[in-house]
Order: C-alpha cells, then structure tokens, then sequence
C-alpha cells in the first residue's frame, strides 16, 4: 500500500530515465546503420560481389563475419546490404504517409458517407496480415526492391489513416477550432494550419513503429525472394541463402544478416517506444 | 439476454463480408485489371501456340469481360468454391489444397497463440508488480526485442540450438514420415489423442515445439506491454487497495488484478490473430511446415494466381471468423458492452 504512494512520485521523476535510454539507444543504432549504408564504399573491406576461393571461412581476422559459398565476404555485404533495406523502407514509408495523411486528415474532418467507406476500407486492410497482402501484391508487380517499396507502402496507409482519422475526430470538436471557426477560418485553413500542427507528435510515433514494421516486412519479402536480385547483396535474401547451408555448421551465413535486420527493426521500435512515452499518445 | 446475444452475433457475423469482398476487390484489381497475363504468368519462357493459349484462357474463363469473371468468382464463393488452380497441376479446386493445408496451419497458430498469451500475461504481470525496478525495465526491453526479432532467424536459431547442436528436436515437418497416423480433423495432435496413437502424440508434439516456440514468442511481445500497463492501472485503483489493506496475500491480490487487466487484452487478439497468420508464413517457410503459408509460396514459384487469389479470400474469411469471436467473447465478458 505504501510502497504504491511512495513509488508514484518516484516513478514521475525517474520513469524518464529508462525511456531517455531507449532512445538514445535506438538513435545511435540508427545513425550507425546510415552511416554504413552512406559510407558503404569506404567501410567495406571487399567488393560484396566478387567471388573468391575463399569460400565458407569461419569469422576470422581477414573476414569478421566469414564469407559464404561464393566466397563473398559476409561483413562487406552486410555493409552493402543496409541500403537496399532503408532504402526499400524509407521510400515505402514516405509513400504511406503521402497517402494515408492527407486522406486521414480529410474523411476525419468532414465525416460523412466518403469517411464511412474509406473508414471500412482501411479497417479491413489493416486487419489483414500485412505480410500476406504484401506478398500478393510483390508477386504481381515482380520482384525488385522498388515493386517491394509499393508493396510495403500500399498496406502501412491505413496504419496512418486510421490514427489521423482518429486524432482528427477528437480535434476537430475542441474549443481552438470552434474559435477558428467563428473568426471565419476556411476548411483548408483549419486543417493545415490548427489541426495538422497538433498531429505532428502523433505522426512521428507511428513514422517509428510503422518503420519498425516495415523494416520486418522488407526483410520478410526479400526473404521469400520478392525483393532484390542476386548477386544483390540484402540482408534478407542472403538469409534465405544462408539458410540452405547454416545446418551444415555455417552459422555465420544466417546469424550476422539476421541479427541486423532485429537491430534496426528494434533501433526504431526503441525510438517509437520512447517517443510514444514522451507525447502520452499511445499507438495501438 | 439469450435473444440479444445471437442477434449481436447475426449482425456481427455480417460484418465479415464488407471485408471479404474489400480484399477480394483489391487482390481481384492487382491481379487482373494490372497488364500481364496469367497464363503467360504461368507459362513463363516456355512459347505455346495461339490456340493453347486460347484454349487455356478459356479453361480458366479468362477470356471473358473483367466484371463477368469478377462476379463469377463471387458466385462461385458463395457455394464454397475457391476457383481452380492455373498452374501445375491445373484445374484443381483450390479448396481442395485449403482442406488439406490449412489444419496444419491451424495447429500451428493456436499453438502460437497460446505460448504468446501465456509468456505475455507472464512478463507483463512481473512488469507491473515490479514496476520502476530493473525488472520491469527489463520486461518492456523484453517486449520491444521479441516484437522485433525476425521470424526466420530466430527459428533459425533455434533450429540450430536444438536440432544441431542439442540434437533433441526435428527442424522440419510436421511428424516423423514414418509414423502412420489416420487422420480425422487435419489437427495431428488432435487425431493422435482420438486414435489412441502414442508415438504420433510423441512426434507431432516435438515438431510443433520450435515452430510453435518461435512464433509465440515473437508475438508475445505486445502483450507483455499491454498487460503491463493495464496492470500498473488497476494496481492503482482502489479496491486493489483495499484488498491489501485487509491484508490479502499478494499473489491473490496480483490474481484479481490480472482478471481486470485481462479484458482489454482480448481486444487485442483479434489483431494479433492476423499478425499471427503473416509470421505464419515465414515459420512455415523456415521449418518446412506443410500448411498456407507454403501453399503460397509454392503457388509464387509458379505464378498461379487464381490459387493465391483463393488463399486470400481464405485467410480474409478466416480473420473475420476470429474478430467475430473475439467481439462475442468481448461482449460476454465486458458487461458494459450493449448488443
């Protein structure tokens, strides 16, 4: 009993500290993976494509992360690799988010019949497997890590359209807007201008947990061959790769681009963690 | 009270088919409307003559209007038939592959499930009873890390840890192919158990543990943190209080603040349930097991898009069942709920 009234105003002072540190630590995670993929052609020790007789080699000094069947150098390719991923993922998010605020921010604001069916519409993707839908629409447009990028972005709107929609609804019946209202602000004034400002917290948590998302989504594709071409070098795909030998011992082959992908998959979830803690909205 | 209840159902149940017709039209539109042609699709560099082709799309009934072959589909569904397969072999009913695989996905997923309620309802519960200490830190690193590892590596992993190196558990399949089991539902464990068959118990128990164990825990993650939070705010509330004041143990107390906690979590099922048959698919593909999910991969390799189209009118049926049920079991509980 007492420990609760003790630990309230103790947990107000310090419950900060375990969300500044998942921030801090997804942030470094991140910078770290795009500085690898900017700087991609310094950091990396070979070329990611160049066969070599030095196949399969165990982690050592010559190959941190050991080479795989072609004789490729794993560490090199992961380097390589991060571009590919924030790239598929980042032009895929920002498709998402192109299309899924706006229309959010406009059937939550004028309501109606349109909000109603674009409201079913994107209740009854976003409770679909996005993977699955993902897949479906990867294997009709081809694989390559552009038609991955649409793929991606086609089922994360409603990710956005329903948290705009929603946050939209409980602004819109507040009392600024009612006063922007009377001093005669048009439709288009009160959206951009009063309500859009006040998502911006909002957008930038799920921005975090969407990529979060998407980077496992990405790697899911490329896995099942709906991404990159070889010898591309991606993390998902040379998992796929990988695993026709790791039984055999090599290891190395799965562990290293695997281990990558749950990194920064969790660098942003740390960061949308952290954010959603700060700006009290909660994003599921 | 009995009347109200199953004319709420009624009335849930035909929600389900805005959404059923919602995805069919979109996979209908990506798959048919986009340029290509699924035969091509089919045939790839092999070159088969005008009147093959023809007769192909004829089989296929590709050959008449968009709008035609849309409602034919929706025709056809309604009589249980989820079309034909195009490529090898062709002109099998799809619903034939869906009997036969998707029992084993089913086995898989209510597996999955529940090791992922159980492991959640567990870490979210420490979390909060230990909320502001190392451990509860620990729990929401543990919530965000599971939440985010990839299914396929860290089936991999697992595989390598207990088929490789501890060699006690199979990596792939469903049951040991030499072990004879009749069976009834599709459901291996389930048959065993009816059939009185010991070793088929046996083996089809030790190959669910990895892919089952892999998927759980990966889903588990965001229960830990919803339990959690719902815990810290019932621990607050005043009847908690007043259940310790009276000097109730604290495990109990921890009990009935977890009965409370629990019906926001149900809430969260229905959602789970479809992030379950996504990471269905990778499980699958990663430990080799028979179900949807290979189905359609097997039917990408050969660019069969009427068995894909079938798969996810499937999947959609089977995602609006399980919100139906959740929403009943939700409303049961929850007295506030109308219907």
């Amino acid at each position: 009993m007492l420990s609760s009234i003790i630990l309230k105003p103790v947990k107000a002072i310090f419950g900060n500290r375990p969300g500044r540190g998942f921030l801090i630590a997804g942030t470094i995670i991140v910078l770290a993976v795009v500085i690898m993929a900017i700087f991609a052609p310094f950091i990396a020790p070979y070329n990611p494509t160049a066969i070599s007789s030095d196949t399969f080699s165990p982690p050592c000094w010559k190959h941190i992360m050991g080479t795989n069947r072609l004789g490729q150098d794993v560490f090199s390719r992961i380097v390589w690799g991060s571009r590919i991923i924030l790239y598929v993922v980042l032009v895929a998010t920002a498709f998402s988010m192109v299309l899924g605020i706006p229309v959010g921010l406009v059937s939550g604001y004028y309501g109606g019949k349109l909000d109603r069916v674009l409201s079913t519409v994107m209740d009854s993707i976003y409770a679909f497997p996005a993977l699955i839908l993902a897949i479906v629409i990867a294997v009709v447009l081809g694989p390559s890590p552009m038609n991955a990028a649409v793929a991606i972005a086609f089922v994360y709107v409603p990710t956005y359209f329903r948290m705009i929609r929603g946050q939209t609804l409980s602004l819109k019946g507040q009392l600024f807007v009612e006063a922007a209202k009377a001093i005669g602000a048009r439709d288009r004034e009160i959206m951009l201008k009063y309500i859009l400002p006040n998502l911006i917290p909002t957008i930038l948590v799920v921005f975090s947990l969407s990529v979060a998302d998407a980077i496992l989504t990405e790697a899911g594709l490329s896995f099942l061959g709906l991404s990159v071409t070889p010898p591309t070098p991606d993390w998902g795909y040379d998992l796929r790769v990988g695993q026709a030998f790791f039984l055999d011992g090599y290891w190395w082959l799965v562990f290293f681009p695997g281990l990558m992908i749950m990194l920064l998959a969790m660098a942003f979830a740390l960061i949308g963690e952290a954010l959603s803690e700060r700006t009290s909205t909660s994003a599921r | 009270m009995s009347r109200g209840i199953t004319q709420y159902v009624l009335l849930r149940a035909l929600m389900i088919i805005p959404t059923v017709l919602i995805l069919y039209t979109i996979v209908f539109i990506f798959m048919r409307i986009l340029p290509g042609n699924p035969i091509l699709a089919v045939v790839g560099t092999k070159s088969i003559s005008p009147e093959q082709m023809k007769h192909l799309m004829h089989l296929a009934g590709l050959d008449k209007p968009l709008y035609v072959q849309y409602f034919d589909y929706l025709w056809q569904l309604l009589h249980g038939n989820f079309g034909v397969t195009l490529a090898f072999p062709m002109g099998v009913p799809v619903a034939d592959y869906l009997r036969l695989r998707f029992p084993a996905t089913l086995e898989l997923t209510i597996w999955s499930f529940a090791i992922s309620v159980i492991l959640g309802l567990l870490t979210g519960t420490l979390g909060a009873v230990k909320r502001g200490t190392k451990l509860d830190t620990s729990m929401r690193l543990y919530s965000i890390v599971a939440y985010t590892l990839f299914i396929p590596w860290f089936g991999m992993i697992l595989q390598y840890i207990f088929g490789v190196w501890l060699h006690i558990l199979p990596t792939s399949g469903r049951i040991n192919p030499n072990v004879n089991l009749h069976t009834i539902t599709g459901l291996y464990v389930l048959d065993s158990i009816l059939t009185g068959n010991w070793s088929a118990f046996v083996s089809s128990i030790k190959h669910l543990i990895l892919p089952s164990l892999t998927l759980g825990i990966v889903l588990s993650g965001a229960y830990t943190r919803l339990v959690r939070n719902n815990m810290v705010e019932v621990l607050n509330q005043d009847f908690i209080r007043a259940y310790k004041a009276r000097g109730v143990k604290d495990w109990k107390v921890t009990w009935y603040a977890l009965k409370n906690a629990f019906i926001p979590v149900i809430t969260l099922m229905g959602l789970q349930f479809a992030i379950l048959l996504g990471g269905a698919i990778l499980t699958e593909t990663t430990f080799n097991w028979p179900g949807m999910g290979t189905f359609i991969i097997d039917r990408i390799e050969y660019r069969d898009y009427n068995a894909i189209q079938g798969a996810v009118v499937f999947f959609a049926f089977f995602v609006g069942l399980i919100s139906l049920i959740v929403d009943v079991i939700y409303a049961l509980l929850d007295p506030r709920v109308k219907y």
